[in-house]
């Protein structure tokens, strides 16, 4: 079923008893061309570029959950583009191009909104820092602004300009980024990738991945085993696991990282704001609530849950920026578990088992990367290579040497 | 989370610095590459009880060797570095 204007108003005169479930809860059967392990965001993604660039329908997608539960369903909904370094800077662009064509794309909406996003600096320092990167974004052809403290006033009269500690003299403003629903980014490529003939197969844990003879042979799983000539790894935050299966030692730690939500209010940020002397970024959702977060907890985890420390840690930031936040009440406060890696960059490869591949690594930043990085990796697995847009997320680049350290804060996975 | 130091008793997680897993070995400066990256890069990242080192920074600053389970958070066990990592 297309979705369309003609389409709603024929359900509206139907009293909207004709509408079918998006996708199809497949069983799995025996044998793919193509497994893709993980249901969330990246994984569809993966499923319904493989079935729409490559052809390549033959594929399910395993999730030990329901799609979706994870990360694709816990982060704060921000999508950007403006990162420094060219092995990020393409790869980032590529996905806020796709997200900017994404629900004609997929007939879905995602609520995509280009409302802006605004990082802001506070000192001279940083602002010379800022404007190189926004300088290194406008040589890749994306769009960055650099704004001055008045232009900033204009935008957002209500943050604390005067603060003693860390003034807001500007920020650097990308036009084009903005938010998206994360749900329904990941029900519109499940429904994308199912109406083109991709399994996707819930509740379906993978418990070992078959290898013989340097090449995987398929998966077992709590509903069976499946038979398979390619697998794509797919599940940041427990990439490591998953990985071991197959005797792979990954170059990440898991961390937690916690999520905030206030009570609803009337309209007050019209886009995203990013704190730049803290960790501290908040958008205000459509239903009215102050989305924002944080740092990570700082110590390995798989708890889907953060510790109080972070908590008033990013309430402390959110109160040096806007004070009228502590007039709020908080309403909902979760945690998703990360892949942090080694130079706080993904990895979008091959690995050394033929026809495993790997997409992991995300960091904090997964969410926005999620069309380019199902794009990329159904590239890296239909050609057996990487496309150019990925080719510095090479897993082997922490032995070479070619790290991407956006952050410039080494092998330590909790401080990117 | 709190952690039970051995000198100073339990306390809270915000008095202590995280620096990762306690049972990585150091090469010799002469070890080949391989090992480097391995020490360097390379982690276990277990779904479970995990060896790591704590800096009691705001306490006793005494280096700890903690185990704790990183699904559930719980201490398994706190010790002094000094000698724990032997």
């Amino acid at each position: 079923m297309t979705y369309s204007l003609f389409s709603l108003a024929r359900e509206a005169l139907r009293g909207h008893t004709g509408w079918k479930p998006a996708w199809r809860d497949a069983a799995p059967k025996p044998e793919y061309d193509v497994l893709v392990v993980g249901g969330g965001g990246h994984g569809l993604a993966t499923a319904y570029y493989l079935a729409k660039e490559h052809g390549i329908t033959n594929v399910a997608v395993l999730e030990k959950s329901y799609i979706g539960s994870g990360n694709a369903g816990r982060n704060t909904t921000i999508i950007r583009s403006n990162y420094l370094l060219p092995g990020n800077e393409r790869f980032y662009e590529k996905s806020m191009q796709l997200w900017e064509g994404l629900e004609q794309d997929f007939n879905y909406n995602a609520m995509v909104s280009q409302r802006g996003v605004l990082n802001l600096y506070h000192s001279d320092a940083q602002r010379d820092q800022y404007a190189r990167r926004g300088n290194a974004m406008r040589l890749h052809g994306v769009d960055a602004e650099l704004l001055d403290e008045a232009a900033v006033r204009d935008m957002y009269p209500f943050l604390d300009y005067a603060n003693a500690r860390f003034p807001i003299r500007g920020g650097l403003l990308q036009r084009r980024g903005g938010t998206a629903r994360h749900d329904a980014v990941a029900w519109g490529f499940a429904r994308g990738a199912d109406t083109r003939g991709v399994d996707i197969v819930q509740n379906c844990e993978v418990t070992g991945i078959d290898v013989a003879n340097g090449r995987v042979t398929g998966v077992q799983t709590t509903r069976g085993a499946i038979r398979a000539k390619k697998i794509g790894l797919v599940c940041a935050g427990s990439s490591s696991r998953v990985a071991a299966m197959a005797g792979l030692r990954l170059p990440i730690e898991s961390h937690v990282l916690q999520a905030f939500v206030s009570e609803g209010i009337k309209p007050l940020i019209d886009g995203v704001i990013t704190f730049g002397a803290g960790h501290f970024y908040v958008s205000q959702s459509d239903k009215g609530g102050l989305v924002f977060g944080g740092d990570i907890d700082g110590y390995n985890s798989y708890a889907q849950r953060g510790s109080l420390p972070v908590v008033e840690d990013v309430m402390e930031s959110g109160m040096a920026l806007m004070p009228a936040i502590g007039r709020l009440r908080l309403l909902r406060q979760w945690g998703g578990v990360m892949d942090m890696s080694m130079d706080g960059s993904p990895i979008i490869d091959r690995t050394p088992i033929d026809g495993l591949f790997l997409n992991a690594g995300w960091c904090y930043g997964g969410f926005k990367a999620t069309p380019a990085s199902g794009w990329c990796f159904a590239h890296t697995i239909a050609r057996d290579e990487a496309h150019f847009i990925n080719s510095a997320f090479r897993l082997d680049r922490f032995a070479t040497g070619a790290l991407i350290d956006e952050r410039g804060a080494g092998a330590t996975p909790n401080l990117h | 989370m709190r952690i039970p130091c051995p000198h100073c008793g339990e306390r809270g997680n915000e008095e202590f610095f995280y620096l990762g897993a306690a049972d990585l070995t150091r090469p010799a400066a002469d070890a080949p590459a391989d090992a480097w990256h391995e020490y360097v890069y390379q982690r276990e990242n277990p779904f479970g009880p995990h060896k790591e080192l704590w800096h009691h920074l705001n306490g006793c600053r005494r280096w700890l060797v903690v185990t704790r389970d990183t699904r559930t958070h719980t201490i398994i066990a706190a010790a002094d570095a000094a000698g724990a990592r032997a």
